[in-house]
């Protein structure tokens, strides 16, 4: 199976940021495959070096040591993100523009010609159930249409691989739903995606693999079915045993 | 190329979406306006000064404009965070800062274009309407006194105050090229100016912050900087090299101001002048904006 994502030895390292403050190791060598057509999960408790991780493969932090690379291309490299979709957590999106608009300015950035994007646009806002506010500043949206937004962004470019950082984080049941619908029908077209999540019971639902990392260090890595088989309880267990949460007796 | 215009047309649109530039409009334009309809003792040079608030309000405006726009663009971007979606696709950093450059200089340039055509009218106008109110009253004037019918004096040319040197007056095509490069010159001036402050987005995060040390910064320098040498020759050594070598390392932006050539209806500058002025003027923008992706390339970027 070809690489899609790979890490090796990854060390982020954030500089102090004054001379009292020790500097924070956030990422410690981190080794890690994610393949072709793969839902990869990527979990672990606030602070435990996920993000980081992501923005690394996405460029906007420089690894202090190790290697990432995105389709065998080094991720400093602008064109490694020229297959990818990317989900932020929270809804980060020019708030005077419409969907359209905004769809629009993301497929010109990925040089995609005018015809091709106006065909595209469509049936994305549709995908997400937006085609009635396509002309609608964004900033008139509620937080759920707007991770709606952001998901028909990270699809523009028709991606291979999609990073999805807590992709239903703050949205409704039927909002979660709808994006997990997304994520499996996404896995059924042959596509990968990377996905942080605090949600276990969809992780356990949707991913194929999972990793689980905890103070920048990597605990597990493995197929979601093996792991349960090989620890006898359900993923939400597994995972607080390996954070080194003691679990305590009901009274 | 088509990702630095896409992202300089966000740029664009965002400021004609806001209501900075209508309210900066609005304002010159009344102020103008209400300046343009008093007549001061019958001097029918008035037109001089009303074309002299009228610049001064257009250059006030359009710093504003430039400096305001171009310090949010990217504290702004990191603040609101639409900077990751951004730079998660195939953008790189010089792209992203290109893209910003172009838009805030494309954006200042139509809201000059916008200001210069009113300034051309209000002062077109109001010079028509002098000098037709001049031409009326020297010939009634004659004939008052001399009981005759004579042919109407032309209308007065005269340039007394302001302890400027008489110049010919420019005709009307010469006008007309003066307009041109005023806008111009003081569209190569934003250019520098908007250079100079997305440098300084780069290094101060808060955009209030460098909103504010930018406007001390080009004030300084428009109204200190040609001086700077002078003063340093009464200094003593070291502050002596030093103030010679800020005046040398500065931008001289006054260059890039011709509004007095435009006030007094002087002949247009040498296109050659007007050339060397613009490229000095893209050289100095070209450094700056070299020394913002200096610093911004490496910068790493937190969710």
């Amino acid at each position: 199976m070809n690489n899609v994502v790979e890490l090796k030895n990854l060390h982020v390292m954030y500089r102090a940021r004054s001379s009292r403050q020790p500097a924070k190791l956030a990422v410690k060598d981190l080794t890690l495959r994610v393949g072709a057509g793969e839902v990869f999960g990527f979990l672990g408790p606030n602070g435990a070096g996920k993000t980081t991780t992501m923005n690394v493969l996405l460029g906007f932090v420089n690894a202090t040591g190790g290697e990432a690379r995105l389709f065998d291309v080094n991720v400093r490299e602008p064109i490694a993100r020229q297959r990818i979709g990317y989900l932020p957590e929270l809804t980060y999106y020019y708030k005077f523009l419409t969907p359209e608009e905004l769809l629009r300015f993301y497929a010109r950035i990925f040089g995609i010609p005018s015809a091709e994007a106006e065909r595209r646009i469509g049936p994305l806002l549709k995908l997400v159930e937006l085609e009635h506010a396509a002309k609608r500043p964004i900033k008139t949206f509620s937080k759920g249409m707007q991770q709606r937004v952001g998901l028909a962004q990270a699809l523009i470019n028709n991606p291979d691989l999609l990073i999805l950082d807590e992709p239903t984080s703050g949205l409704d049941p039927l909002g979660r739903m709808k994006v997990r619908e997304i994520i499996q029908r996404l896995k059924s077209e042959g596509k990968t995606v990377f996905f942080s999540s605090h949600e276990l019971g969809e992780v356990e639902t949707v991913c194929d693999r999972v990793a689980i990392i905890a103070d920048g260090e990597l605990k597990v890595e493995g197929r979601v079915d093996e792991l349960i088989a090989k620890y006898q309880c359900s993923l939400e267990k597994i995972f607080l045993n390996l954070i080194g949460y003691e679990t305590q007796p009901t009274v | 190329m088509n990702r630095i215009l896409a992202i300089a047309g966000v740029v664009i649109k965002e400021l004609y979406r806001r209501k900075d530039f209508y309210v900066l409009l609005v304002l010159t334009a009344l102020i103008t306006g209400v300046l343009g309809m008093i007549n001061f003792f019958n001097d029918p040079t008035i037109v001089r000064y009303l074309k002299e608030v009228c610049l001064l309000l257009i250059w006030i405006s359009s710093l504003v404009i430039c400096i305001t726009t171009a310090a949010r663009q990217i504290p702004a971007e990191c603040e609101s965070r639409t900077i990751f979606p951004l730079l998660a696709k195939p953008v790189t950093r010089g792209q992203f800062l290109l893209g910003k450059f172009a838009g805030c200089w494309f954006a200042c340039g139509i809201a000059l274009l916008v200001f210069y055509l009113f300034f051309a009218i209000v002062s077109e106008s109001r010079g028509r309407d002098r000098a037709q109110a001049t031409t009326a009253s020297a010939a009634a004037a004659t004939n008052a006194a001399a009981g005759t019918l004579v042919l109407a004096a032309p209308p007065e040319t005269g340039h007394e105050g302001h302890g400027h040197e008489e110049p010919e007056a420019a005709g009307a095509h010469s006008l007309w090229i003066n307009y041109f490069q005023a806008l111009w010159l003081h569209w190569v001036l934003l250019g520098v100016v908007t250079a100079m402050v997305l440098l300084g987005s780069v290094v101060f995060t808060a955009p209030s912050s460098n909103t504010t040390i930018s406007f001390i910064g080009v004030l300084g320098i428009l109204l200190l900087g040609e001086h700077l040498h002078k003063v340093a020759l009464q200094l003593t050594e070291p502050m002596q090299t030093l103030l010679s070598l800020i005046y040398f390392l500065i931008p001289q932006l006054e260059w890039n101001d011709i509004r007095q050539r435009v006030i007094y209806d002087h002949p247009p500058i040498a296109w050659v002048h007007c050339g060397l002025a613009t490229v000095y003027g893209l050289a100095y923008a070209g450094l700056f904006l070299y020394l913002a992706w200096l610093i911004f390339r490496r910068k790493n970027l937190t969710v």
